[in-house]
């Protein structure tokens, strides 16, 4: 038994690093060889909705803070590239296709500096973390959090869609932006060039995945945790809770705007529709059901529900809403923490089994609350 | 002994309640004070006044010179005040050494923050000792007993190294012998740091209380040694007219 011992510890803390590495050469040299091109792009599209994902895990599932908005911060970061793709393509002097037919005769001042793709691309993050740091400061200093902090940020999302569909000639209106066809130097319509496109989602969804990864183990991970379970505690240690939460909020936020800014030239076009409340909604159930303790369980809960959602849809577009409806359910009542916290069960079900009877070890501590308890601090992975 | 905190004609009121009339407090740096009073007489709405999370209507609360009202919650613990609270709130999903590291964070530069934690900092390893707490430092602050966590609690203050520790009601619901590890747990931090104690238990104070203020009806009552303030005939009053027991238990010690 003591002899055996150490290998459990080891063995677990190689299992993250192997998993992740083995989801990304399935995704970045499996994929692409055996998906069509249909197919490899709708799982692109996935990806880019595992990104926020990934920022959502932080902010609700570390944070504690419910974000029905995130589309508002996805919406920010496509509307920056969607501007720039648009303007590269009337070229220099041109006016965007829907500007045209909206009857609007000169590039409007707000659409200018998007023609710089350095600018473009430094807005995809600005934007969204900008209002993120606004918005938090304002709401957080004030203690506004919990069910009021959702409804909060539900209607900034309600909000931004009634502005840009009423932006007819600035934005799209409700046909938003589309006819993409070229991404910094990519033929959107050559698989060949899609494909690459596809592995810098990859990417940049691995990188999102270790900074997150990164931040929730580092001590501001802690504080974020205590700032979520005894948010008045954590003045007494000294920090402003409002300045905490506002950082996760604003690193989100930055995430859902990449993700945004990539979606565009993944999918061909970005509309209100893609970021309203209902777009919103479902980012953050693919968390919940996932399990938004987790990083991996929040990106594969996104990944799980919209290829989910494209199977349904495809034999009946309505039934669709109603099985997600059901599956959200489902797991807040039965499974809060998610497939990943079931899985995390199993684990120690298992590991317990394979171990008995643990003769070298303490007694077990008086409840189940201490097993339940290591389980959630293990999850990180 | 120099001041370290003084404070001068404070005023709180709770929508039309007077819960602290021109009060005058002052501690000096090393002192153990104890802070009693029957229920409502403001003990623990001072607490809240100097830590932040009262603000009062008018008067001063100056620590080692500095004004603090105004001042929010967090940048008064950074001027290096530190309290407990009658419930103790520890974060449960983080380790005991997880908890006292956090406390001891806000020291170091902003980098710090970002990295994971390596290693054991020298004021949390003093503050794992101080508690009592070592045995117990990777175990999730949730498993703790009750006792356990207002000593964690107190271990956290200690790794933020204050000047000035507040400590509320801190043997409150504690066993016999939790109370007297609690009061050499006391006695050991108010060598090195001012500490104020705002108690209920009589027997506690007894043992453990060099110089006590009594608070009535958010007033100073009066001030002294244990035996000089339970001989005072106002204070027996105050508690003849409060809760039978305790006034009994000062009468009984005062004769």
């Amino acid at each position: 038994m003591v002899g055996t011992a150490p290998a459990g510890p080891t063995r677990r803390r190689l299992a993250g690093p192997a998993l992740f590495v083995a989801v990304g050469l399935l995704l970045v040299a499996v994929a692409p060889a055996v998906l069509s091109p249909f197919r490899l792009d709708l799982l692109g599209k996935y990806l880019c909705y595992a990104i926020v994902a990934v920022g959502i895990g932080l902010a609700w599932g570390r944070g504690g803070m419910l974000t029905l908005g995130q589309g508002v911060f996805f919406g920010l970061g496509g509307y920056a590239m969607g501007m720039h793709l648009k303007l590269r393509e009337a070229g220099p002097g041109g006016l965007p296709d829907f500007m045209v037919w909206s009857g609007v005769e000169s590039l409007p001042a707000l659409w200018r500096p998007f023609a710089n793709p350095v600018f473009a691309l430094a807005m995809v993050v600005l934007l969204p973390v900008t209002v993120a740091v606004l918005l938090g400061l304002l709401v957080f200093r004030q203690r506004v959090r919990g069910a009021y902090f959702a409804v909060l940020s539900q209607a900034l999302a309600a909000a931004f869609v009634i502005l840009l569909v009423g932006q007819q000639g600035l934005t799209g209106g409700t046909n938003g932006l589309t006819n993409f066809q070229m991404f910094y130097g990519l033929d959107l319509y050559q698989p060949g060039d899609k494909r690459i496109l596809y592995l810098v989602v990859v990417g940049v969804l691995g990188a999102m995945f270790l900074l997150a990864w990164q931040l929730s183990r580092s001590r501001f991970g802690q504080l974020l945790v205590a700032v979520r379970d005894g948010e008045d505690r954590v003045r007494f240690l000294g920090y402003e809770p409002a300045v905490v939460k506002t950082i996760a909020f604003a690193v989100s936020a930055g995430m859902a705007g990449i993700a945004g800014a990539l979606f565009v030239p993944m999918v061909g076009l970005l509309s209100p529709a893609n970021l309203g409340i209902v777009a919103s909604l479902e980012l953050l159930v693919g968390v919940a059901i996932g399990g938004r303790f987790s990083l991996a369980g929040a990106v594969g809960g996104a990944l799980l529900v919209n290829y989910a959602k494209t199977i349904f849809s495809e034999e009946s577009a309505d039934n669709w809403i109603y099985l997600q409806g059901a599956m959200f359910v489902v797991v807040m009542l039965w499974a809060p923490r998610g497939l990943a916290g079931l899985a995390a069960d199993l684990r120690t079900a298992v590991r317990h089994r394979r171990r008995r009877p643990p003769r070298s070890v303490p007694a077990p501590l008086p409840s189940g609350t201490a097993a339940v308890v290591a389980n959630r601090a293990e999850e990180p992975a | 002994m120099t001041e370290l905190l003084r404070v001068r004609g404070l005023n709180v009121v709770f929508s039309g309640f007077r819960a602290i009339t021109e009060l005058d407090f002052t501690v000096s740096g090393g002192e153990l004070r104890f802070l009693i009073g029957p229920n409502g007489a403001g003990k623990t709405t001072l607490i809240d006044v100097i830590t932040g999370l009262t603000r009062p209507a008018s008067g001063s609360v100056r620590f080692a010179g500095t004004e603090l009202l105004g001042r929010r919650e967090h940048q008064i613990v950074r001027l290096g005040i530190g309290r407990t609270f009658q419930t103790s709130v520890v974060f449960e999903q983080l380790t005991v050494l997880e908890n006292l590291d956090l406390a001891a964070t806000f020291r170091r530069p902003l980098g710090t923050l970002l990295r994971r934690r390596r290693g054991i900092a020298d004021q949390v390893a003093e503050a794992l000792e101080t508690t009592g707490l070592a045995e117990l430092a990777d175990r999730p602050a949730g498993v703790l007993s009750h006792g356990q966590r207002q000593w964690l609690e107190i271990g956290m203050l200690l790794a933020q190294r204050p000047s000035l520790l507040l400590l509320d009601e801190p043997v409150a619901g504690m066993s016999r012998d939790e109370r007297a590890r609690t009061g050499e747990l006391l006695r050991q931090v108010a060598k090195e740091h001012t500490v104020i104690v705002v108690e209920h238990d009589m027997d506690f104070l007894r043992r453990f209380a060099s110089t006590v203020t009594v608070l009535h009806e958010g007033r100073l009552l009066c001030e002294g040694t244990v035996a000089q303030v339970q001989a005072d005939p106002r204070v027996q009053e105050v508690y003849l007219g409060r809760t039978r027991k305790e006034s009994a238990e000062l009468v009984k010690e005062a004769s």
